[in-house]
């Protein structure tokens, strides 16, 4: 079972820092990726948390969007969570998969490479896999069609019930 | 009241699809006293029950069964199992249809004796003229409630037809408007008018736009003479000794197969499910499937020459708000091969939401150049580009070799490649739309390859000469004459128009033909 939760990560921030580095965007915590700076955690069950992280990191180089916090990129990967507690191959396909990312990446793996240039030298290496399409497939849904992150794009949702927008703004150009 | 016929009543005309076709021939039958059983493979979904949201609305909408995919469009390659984004609910694809109604053009139904022969092209005139259309389309437009027809009012523009229209100012255009749209821009036939709420490919939910759903359907019902029997999918078509089709075989909402006596059968399940049905409909007397002697059922397909073209600009559009389809630009749908190719297209506004502009835009792309395109969503405005393709024998339905549906039916598989003038259409029509908007101030524009098709046409096509096409001018299959087609599949040729105002013509048109044939017992 996957959990997201908000609020405080249950350890200190003294405490997180000493087990996860400093400088380190998100935290490893017995099972769980945790993100101190922004108090929030995911918990894995059928995944590593370390794969988890990098998961994590990996969908915001495959989508960056710089004014999109990590959580919704945790919530757009943890269904590969949950599909590995179901599905073998599927939990290797990703444990296998974040490896030989982490391979590819060299010393301290991919979540050392400080650039994001670096990063996505090594994704091109295996855009073309079944672990990248899976990755990358999921996350046209799994990131985009969270509702949370349509204000951050501008985009307004649902209208119907507001009465569309004859009244709010559906002609309102002006710099033209 | 709705009515409810016997599955041994061989007296009833079955109509195989509830849309522009099926939905509005099944209530003109039913108001001349016809006895009509349409079978839907979809549920049925009431205007109330569509939902604002994108993904789940093509949940609840969208024909999702699994098909394949192959040629050279890139579609095979991004959508490989969703060559179209069409509907399976009563109502079909009127629910999801923007509602551009356009005539086609003169030179149009003549496009072999206008284009000349062209290499790998199958084209031919159709059997019937505008001149015989014009009382059909006025009929449709009165039905539909068409804006700019019947003095009914345009619609308001929205902030992307401001955009549209700046840029076509700019570039000279001439003819550019908020369009001919079969949505209310006054309250009428019972229905509200437009709200602008910019859900329009999910269902309006006002019932502003036109839909069979709301408007033949209930219509039709209301004579007792109609029946719409949703979560019918239609397997096969039986005939007897003689050829004469005499009922349908469909399976139930149980999943459990029935079949249902005709008189008569029409097909109006758009235009890979109509040649899947034909060609599944195989017997010893027909072996290539019904209606098939040319062995033109299934080729010819098109899908138009589409592609979108979006753009970002330094301040904000809001392209989503008001009705998708909101303005147009007709200029270039004019035939005039200086352009360096046959036939001509529309420029249509187009909106998509954030999730489908994520999975349309560039599909498959990933990395700053795509998310960059979408960091600016709320400052995009956007187009669609509709023309007229090339029918080719080769692009094609056909019944997968191995691969079967729930049903045990052979599922459909759709060859498509580009013809040369499709790419030199898309190629200018690119071009010009980027320089449209970058005549209005667009920072960066963004050449958008075609969606899974929404305009299926062509695959049981009409002709003059049994040997050229599957139905004649009425649709009647040129083999078995009471047998016929209804949908977007008896098109000839293409035209630049979006087809749902020639289907509902077309409809019009076949129902009195049926009646009159069927008062003098020829069928």
């Amino acid at each position: 079972m996957v959990t997201i939760y908000d609020g405080k990560p249950g350890l200190s921030r003294r405490e997180l820092l000493k087990r996860g580095g400093i400088g380190a965007l998100l935290v490893i915590s017995g099972s769980a990726v945790i993100s101190p700076e922004h108090a929030w955690g995911l918990e894995t069950s059928a995944l590593k948390p370390e794969t988890m992280a990098t998961l994590i990191q990996m969908a915001r180089d495959i989508y960056p969007h710089d004014q999109v916090p990590d959580k919704y990129y945790a919530i757009a990967v943890k269904g590969h969570d949950e599909q590995a507690g179901k599905d073998a191959a599927h939990k290797a396909m990703i444990e296998d998969g974040i490896a030989d990312l982490d391979k590819k990446s060299g010393e301290g793996g991919y979540r050392a490479l400080g650039w994001e240039d670096q990063r996505v030298a090594v994704l091109k290496q295996i855009e073309t896999t079944p672990f990248f399409q899976a990755i990358r497939g999921g996350l046209v849904v799994g990131l985009y069609n969270q509702k949370e992150v349509w204000p951050i794009f501008g985009y307004e949702g649902e209208s119907y019930s507001k009465g569309g927008y004859i009244a709010r703004g559906f002609n309102d150009i002006e710099w033209l | 009241m709705a009515a409810s016929f016997d599955l041994k009543n061989d007296g009833v005309v079955v109509i195989i699809g509830s849309g522009a076709g099926g939905g509005t021939l099944g209530n003109e039958l039913a108001q001349k006293g016809i006895d009509v059983v349409i079978l839907e493979a979809g549920a049925r979904h009431e205007y109330e029950d569509f939902v604002n949201d994108e993904w789940d609305s093509f949940t609840q909408l969208a024909w999702k069964d699994k098909r394949t995919t192959s040629g050279d469009w890139r579609v095979a390659k991004d959508f490989p199992n969703l060559p179209a984004w069409i509907v399976k609910s009563v109502g079909g694809s009127t629910t999801h249809w923007a509602g551009a109604s356009l005539r086609f053009q003169e030179h149009e139904f003549k496009t072999l004796s206008t284009y000349g022969k062209l290499k790998g092209a199958n084209l031919l005139d159709w059997p019937i003229t505008l001149a015989e259309m014009e009382p059909y389309y006025a009929k449709a437009e009165a039905k539909m409630g068409v804006t700019g027809t019947n003095d009914w009012p345009r619609l308001p523009g929205n902030n992307n037809f401001k955009v549209l229209k700046a840029g076509a100012d700019k570039l000279g255009y001439k003819e550019c408007h908020t369009g001919n749209m079969a949505i209310n821009s006054v309250q009428r036939d019972d229905r509200n008018s437009c709200q602008q709420t910019g859900f329009c490919f999910q269902g309006c939910k006002w019932g502003a736009k036109w839909s069979t759903l709301y408007t033949e359907i209930p219509k039709g019902e209301a004579t007792g003479h109609l029946e719409v029997r949703p979560n019918a999918m239609v397997i096969k078509i039986n005939h007897d000794a003689s050829g004469k089709v005499t009922g349908v075989v469909y399976a139930d909402k149980d999943g459990k197969l029935q079949e249902q006596k005709a008189r008569i059968v029409a097909v109006a399940g758009n235009s890979i499910e109509s040649p899947r049905l034909l060609l599944n409909s195989e017997s010893a007397k027909f072996p290539h499937g019904l209606a098939n002697s040319s062995g033109q059922v299934g080729k010819n397909y098109m899908r138009h020459t589409t592609g979108s073209v979006y753009a970002i600009f330094e301040k904000p559009v809001h392209m989503y708000r008001g009705t998708t389809m909101a303005g147009i630009i007709r200029d270039e749908a004019r035939h005039d091969p200086s352009r360096g190719f046959v036939g001509g297209y529309e420029f249509e506004t187009l909106s998509l939401g954030l999730p489908f502009m994520a999975a349309f835009l560039d599909p498959g792309g990933w990395g700053r150049s795509f998310t960059t395109a979408l960091d600016h969503y709320d400052h995009m405005a956007g187009l669609w580009i509709v023309g007229e393709d090339m029918p080719r024998a080769e692009n094609r339905i056909t019944l997968h070799a191995d691969m079967k549906d729930e049903h045990g039916m052979p599922i459909a598989d759709v060859h498509f490649d580009d013809h040369p003038n499709d790419t030199a259409m898309r190629n200018h029509a690119y071009k010009q739309a980027s320089a449209l908007y970058a005549a209005v101030g667009a920072t960066r524009t963004f050449p958008t390859p075609p969606y899974p098709s929404t305009h299926n046409l062509g695959t049981n096509r009409m002709s003059e000469k049994a040997a050229d096409g599957v139905v004649n001018k009425h649709g009647q299959a040129h083999d078995i004459k009471n047998l016929f087609v209804s949908d977007g599949s008896q098109f000839t040729t293409g035209a630049a128009e979006n087809p749902t105002l020639t289907i509902v013509s077309l409809a019009i048109r076949q129902a009195d033909y049926i009646a009159a044939q069927m008062s003098a017992k020829t069928i």
